[in-house]
């Protein structure tokens, strides 16, 4: 069932995001942006609502094309690749959705499968044992698979998300906010659970999240960014970027006051 | 008339003008990528087998679950056609001819448009809707993201359930309402049985089912590619969803009725091209 190729460059960046603008009308969301995510790294991106995280998200995954720069995973560049290579690419990253994204019709069992149907040539009596093993590396009992995903709550929605962005072995773990909606007990239990998905399949992890105690929890290294409205002329939209532990020491007010949660100015500019 | 009154008409004639401008812009890009979104599904229709998880429940919501609308408003759609007609033909003596003029009207105009409305009332908003949902909790995305091309898997099921059992629904839509029309003709206005039929038989040819049939596919194609396009262009929220239901409905019944003027003409053309005489009612 492995789908990875074995001769990309272990020594090049999986993903490295190249001088990308994106634009929505008349609102740019990214600008210039430049970003390079080695091997085996997990990285949290933070910054406040409406700055691009997700945006970026979807990006990596060419899920929005940029109207400017370059995206390159595992060497190649996706907006180069064809309908099958882009599929190809795509089938080894792993997209954690916010809200799950699971699709409605199915039962929770075909969700997970879905992938596995789609791209491994497997025998139809094997997958069902894949899909409960998965189901089980995030805690699930096996009877959920007849489930609907409106009968699980949000934390089982969202880590049967997680097991069907798993199914295949990807390269790339993406998280679309994962911790948000849910209780500190189960936002705990994703956080670990993201730690253990690189620790057993050695993959590499993107996560944007507001939430500072998973940055702080799950992350290697950290970026924040700030929307692209809030910048100075050439100023570059990551404003920090760096191990969690030098979160504390910066000195750019931004990111202090992002970190301790804390509303200072901009209670008066919501107000006025 | 002074300086600041002139001057404020400009500004009001400026601005309709580029409201009107922002529409007609619109349309040509809504136009635009319809044609791009119907482009794309053809290829994909060409180019893979759609997957059976999702055509099989598209052929049995459009199929299964719209015959009995569809046969309930063709039964009436005939009988009332039967009584809309029979007072101005029984001014001219010509009851008899009754069955002619409700099946020709059935065959060639009512049934496909009865069906084609239906369809796009009952299956195009549901589509829209479904679609529009699926795009807003970002199931699309996420179909593209495990590499699943969502026309592929969402979009060409849709079009082919519609193509392909609209002509039944359409054939399902006349035999209701020649039903309802012989019924009513025969049994309650008292219209001679022999005469009723044999007028229907002398005047409804094969050309015009065929032509009723025709249109139907076009009709069909259209109410799929319409309501998929505005479900995967809808916006964010509940509003966005009820929106794209709503439009859907909308572009899909106008699309209909012009389609059908311009198929008719182009079918009647061809039809009297090739068979000069033609048929006449009197």
């Amino acid at each position: 069932m492995m789908l990875t190729d074995s001769n990309t460059d272990v020594n090049q960046p999986l993903l490295h995001l190249q001088h990308i603008r994106v634009r929505f009308g008349s609102y740019t969301v990214l600008r210039d942006f430049t970003l390079e995510i080695p091997r085996g790294q997990t990285l949290a991106i933070i910054g406040e609502s409406g700055c691009g995280k997700t945006v970026l998200l979807k990006s990596m995954i060419g899920l929005v094309r940029p109207e400017q720069g370059k995206v390159w995973f595992n060497g190649l560049e996706l907006q180069q690749l064809n309908e099958q290579e882009l599929t190809r690419e795509r089938i080894k990253i792993g997209f954690v959705f916010q809200q799950a994204a699971l699709f409605d019709s199915m039962t929770i069992g075909q969700n997970v499968a879905f992938p596995l149907r789609h791209h491994v040539r497997m025998n139809a009596a094997e997958i069902p044992s894949h899909v409960v093993d998965r189901l089980a590396e995030v805690g699930l009992p096996s009877h959920v698979v007849l489930k609907k995903p409106v009968e699980l709550s949000g934390g089982m929605r969202k880590r049967v998300g997680l097991a069907r962005a798993l199914i295949l072995d990807p390269e790339l773990v993406l998280y679309d906010e994962p911790t948000t909606g849910l209780d500190p007990i189960m936002s705990d239990v994703i956080n670990e659970l993201i730690i253990r998905t690189r620790s057993r399949y050695t993959v590499t992890s993107v996560v944007v999240t507001h939430d500072m105690r998973t940055a702080r929890k799950v992350a290697d290294r950290i970026v924040m960014l700030t929307p692209v409205d809030q910048l100075k002329d050439g100023e570059s939209q990551i404003i920090f970027d760096g191990p969690p532990s030098e979160l504390e020491r910066i000195q750019d007010p931004r990111v202090g006051q992002f970190v301790r949660g804390e509303a200072g100015s901009r209670l008066t500019e919501v107000l006025h | 008339m002074n300086s600041a009154v002139v001057q404020r008409t400009g500004v009001l004639f400026a601005d309709w003008m580029a409201n009107w401008g922002r529409v007609v812009l619109d349309g040509v890009e809504t136009v635009g990528a319809m044609t791009l979104f119907a482009w794309k599904t053809l290829r994909w229709m060409l180019a893979k087998r759609p997957p059976p998880e999702s055509l099989w429940p598209n052929l049995y919501q459009v199929g299964v679950l719209s015959l009995p609308v569809v046969a309930l408003t063709g039964t009436f759609i005939g009988m009332v056609l039967a009584v809309q007609s029979h007072f101005q033909f029984s001014q001219l003596g010509l009851e008899s001819r009754l069955g002619a003029v409700i099946n020709m009207t059935l065959v060639r105009e009512l049934g496909p448009v009865l069906a084609a409305t239906m369809l796009a009332g009952r299956v195009g908003g549901a589509m829209a809707a479904e679609l529009g949902t699926m795009r807003v909790t970002e199931q699309i995305d996420a179909l593209d993201s495990m590499g699943a091309n969502p026309i592929h898997y969402l979009v060409v099921p849709r079009v082919l359930a519609c193509l392909f059992l609209i002509p039944t629904l359409t054939v399902m839509a006349d035999f209701m309402g020649f039903v309802g029309g012989y019924g009513y003709s025969v049994a309650i206005l008292g219209i001679d049985e022999h005469y009723y039929l044999y007028n229907s038989e002398q005047f409804v040819e094969a050309f015009d089912l065929f032509a009723g049939l025709f249109k139907s596919f076009f009709f069909g194609a259209a109410i799929a590619i319409v309501s998929c396009y505005r479900g995967f262009h809808c916006r964010p929220g509940a509003e966005g969803v009820g929106h794209a239901a709503t439009s859907s409905f909308v572009i899909s019944f106008v699309l209909i009725l012009m389609l059908d003027l311009f198929l008719g003409i182009l079918l009647d053309s061809f039809y009297y091209t090739v068979w000069p005489q033609g048929a006449s009612l009197f």
